[in-house]
């Protein structure tokens, strides 16, 4: 059998927004298999899995509260994947985001004023830029590489926060745990309701809002599709390609910082060695199955939250191992990419008489 | 066994992982195709391999699993990247993704067992020599056939017609295509042999480096590896070269550590990925070099017309 991609004459626009749909649904019977195999009952784990989550109250907060770093990252991302420019290090700048973010509280916890946290969260927002500044400023200086540059600060970033919360910030009254104090009631995002959401989740709707004007409404949407799908053209319109990659690093690493300072002030309350299960990477998946649209993103980020959620149900209901959730995010990026196909091109599937010579 | 001549070794063995995974990456961008999920098919070579090796004993068969374990993924990056044209660089990102999270789910049963380790064949005579003797000739097999890799990578790409073609798709696929060249049976092959490589690369992590399985233990030696290729503006001697560098930037973090020197081990352990950045930047300074060795239809799509 002989598979041939036949180019549509223009986007499908049904497809555009099937594509996901189908994809999940692969994931889900994928998924089923997946359970299957591991001597589960598929129907139970897939209702454990991805309906269960959605039961209870509390659980419907925690969903909210993982979404929030998800879309804050991953609408920061789309911008940057739809002017071509690779930011893969989301998981660094919301690191750096949450180290700069949290001088205040560790360094001086008594300065406890209505100031503190607005000055927290601009730090937090700095700290991210810095970090994406960097593979900006080689990108656009030295022409670097900027997938690998960004991806190696990922690494050096959490470095320093081990380092941070093992030696100089370790709570001195902590017990020699390798954690930091816990911040102040001054130092903490309020609470949105009675329980664990907390203000965050308004700044990533903002983030989402916002953005989506940007993209659609604007000239700067306008010169950030143009850049990213034709240069050239990009160019001869006087736009700078430097500019939008110092635009698209800026802004995605503000919004990751935004998102590290946010989940450590309101809902770690305090640094420890680990502070993210991947935030930075599942957004990139996110930004990816939202087709990289604000909007978008808003439901593939609560859908990727549930996956977490999801992962951590089935560890304590069934016993399977909470890594199937990274097993199941990267079998859904797998297939958005491919599903994406359909909207560019018609897929036929037959014999070589009817293409002449293949491929 | 002196201090120089252990760290040599060490050196080695360090540098075998990147090697391997890098020389195989250089086919893969030769040919035009960017796989970014070496690090994935990296990792799961290493848990599969470490798992066939404790199931029969053999480490030589957890080689051959690992290396299966990264042409498996290598094949689905294939088909989605190279049949469906999907962007090559999300679609290497997903790789990466898939290939630690299927790891770190099979590693699961095996966290703490003890492995299975691959015994060194000594070559008589030559390892006996003074100083270099047991670096270089009291290897395990893996480390003479990553040599050999790249002694034979460098001769089929600039020496035989294999090579040619291959290049001829990395660089003008359309020219390649017109002249009856099938683009994409040489991009699949391609794409094959850098999976098998990044599966070897982790087995040799798992089954020779360190012989257990440790959830993320290839932590970005995947990553060096693409920066290496760009390192070495896609050359094997100058692959070579940089994964012995970086091989001993990675072990010098253990000798410091041993000497007890005064530095946070967090910031030792920085060191190659600064590494990284500073030799990307040194080297995309010099953007002729770049361009006239960068493939240049490399992560372009191709969709044969007819």
């Amino acid at each position: 059998m002989r598979l041939e991609l036949e180019k549509r004459a223009e986007h499908s626009t049904a497809m555009a927004l099937l594509s996901p749909v189908i994809a999940l649904a692969l994931t889900l019977v994928s998924g089923a298999i997946l359970f299957a195999a591991l001597g589960e009952n598929p129907a139970e784990a897939l209702y454990v899995f991805f309906i269960e989550p959605l039961t209870a109250s509390w659980s419907l907060q925690e969903l909210v509260v993982k979404a929030t770093p998800l879309i804050l990252i991953g609408v920061g991302l789309a911008v940057c994947y739809l002017s071509n420019t690779w930011n893969i290090g989301g998981e660094g700048q919301f690191t750096a985001g949450a180290l700069a973010g949290s001088v205040l509280p560790i360094l001086f916890p008594d300065f406890q004023t209505p100031f503190t946290l607005p000055l927290m969260l601009l730090m937090g927002i700095a700290g991210g830029m810095a970090w994406a500044a960097i593979p900006a400023f080689l990108k656009v200086r030295f022409g670097t590489n900027e997938i690998l540059t960004s991806l190696m600060l990922v690494y050096i970033a959490l470095l320093l926060l081990d380092w941070l919360v093992r030696g100089p910030w370790r709570d001195p009254d902590g017990y020699n745990f390798p954690e930091s104090r816990i911040f102040s009631d001054a130092a903490s995002l309020p609470a949105l309701a009675d329980g664990r959401m907390h203000v965050g989740a308004i700044f990533a709707l903002i983030a989402v809002a916002a953005l989506a004007v940007v993209l659609m409404k604007s000239l700067k949407g306008f010169e950030i599709r143009v850049l990213g799908q034709a240069p050239r053209a990009g160019r001869f319109a006087g736009f700078s390609q430097n500019k939008m990659v110092w635009f698209a690093f800026l802004l995605s690493g503000g919004l990751a910082g935004l998102a590290g300072i946010s989940e450590v002030s309101g809902s770690i309350n305090q640094l420890t060695p680990v502070i993210s299960p991947g935030y930075g990477f599942t957004a990139i998946i996110v930004a990816f199955l939202g087709r990289l649209n604000p909007i978008g993103i808003l439901f593939s980020g609560l859908l990727l939250a549930l996956s977490y959620l999801g992962g951590e149900a089935a560890q304590v209901a069934l016993g399977i191992s909470d890594k199937t959730t990274r097993v199941f995010q990267g079998m859904l990026l797998f297939y958005v990419l491919a599903c994406d196909t359909l909207i560019l091109y018609r897929i036929r599937l037959g014999g070589p008489a009817a293409t002449g010579k293949g491929a | 066994m002196g201090a120089f001549e252990a760290i040599l070794l060490t050196v080695i063995t360090a540098a075998t992982p990147l090697l391997l995974a890098a020389i195989g990456e250089l086919v893969v961008e030769r040919s035009g195709v960017l796989n970014l999920g070496v690090e994935g098919m990296m990792i799961l070579g290493a848990v599969m391999g470490f798992a066939a090796a404790q199931a029969t004993g053999s480490p030589y068969v957890g080689v051959l699993c690992a290396m299966l374990a990264g042409m498996v993924l290598a094949l689905l990056f294939g088909f989605l990247t190279i049949h469906l044209v999907a962007n090559q660089v999300a679609t290497g990102l997903a790789l990466t993704l898939l290939g630690l999270g299927l790891a770190g789910m099979i590693g699961e049963a095996f966290v703490g067992r003890p492995g299975v380790k691959l015994q060194a064949i000594e070559i008589p005579v030559l390892s006996d020599l003074p100083v270099v003797g047991r670096a270089l000739f009291g290897q395990d097999l893996v480390v003479y056939v990553s040599l050999a890799l790249v002694a034979a990578v460098s001769y089929v790409l600039f020496r035989t017609r294999a090579g040619l073609i291959i290049r001829a798709v990395g660089d003008n696929h359309g020219s390649a295509h017109a002249l009856g060249v099938s683009v994409r049976k040489v991009r699949y092959l391609a794409v094959l042999f850098g999976g098998a490589c990044a599966g070897l690369a982790g087995g040799y992590l798992s089954l020779a480096y360190t012989p257990q399985w440790v959830e993320g233990m290839t932590a970005g030696r995947g990553w060096i590896a693409l920066a290496l290729v760009v390192f070495a503006t896609w050359r094997p001697l100058r692959v070579l070269a940089g994964a012995y560098l970086f091989g001993a930037v990675g072990i010098l973090q253990f000798h410091a550590q041993a000497h007890g020197v005064g530095v946070p081990s967090q910031l030792l352990a920085a060191l190659p990925y600064a590494a990284t950045i500073a030799v990307l930047v040194i080297i995309s300074r010099n953007r002729i070099l770049t361009r006239i060795n960068t493939p240049a239809c490399l992560g372009k799509p191709f969709v044969p017309d007819r």
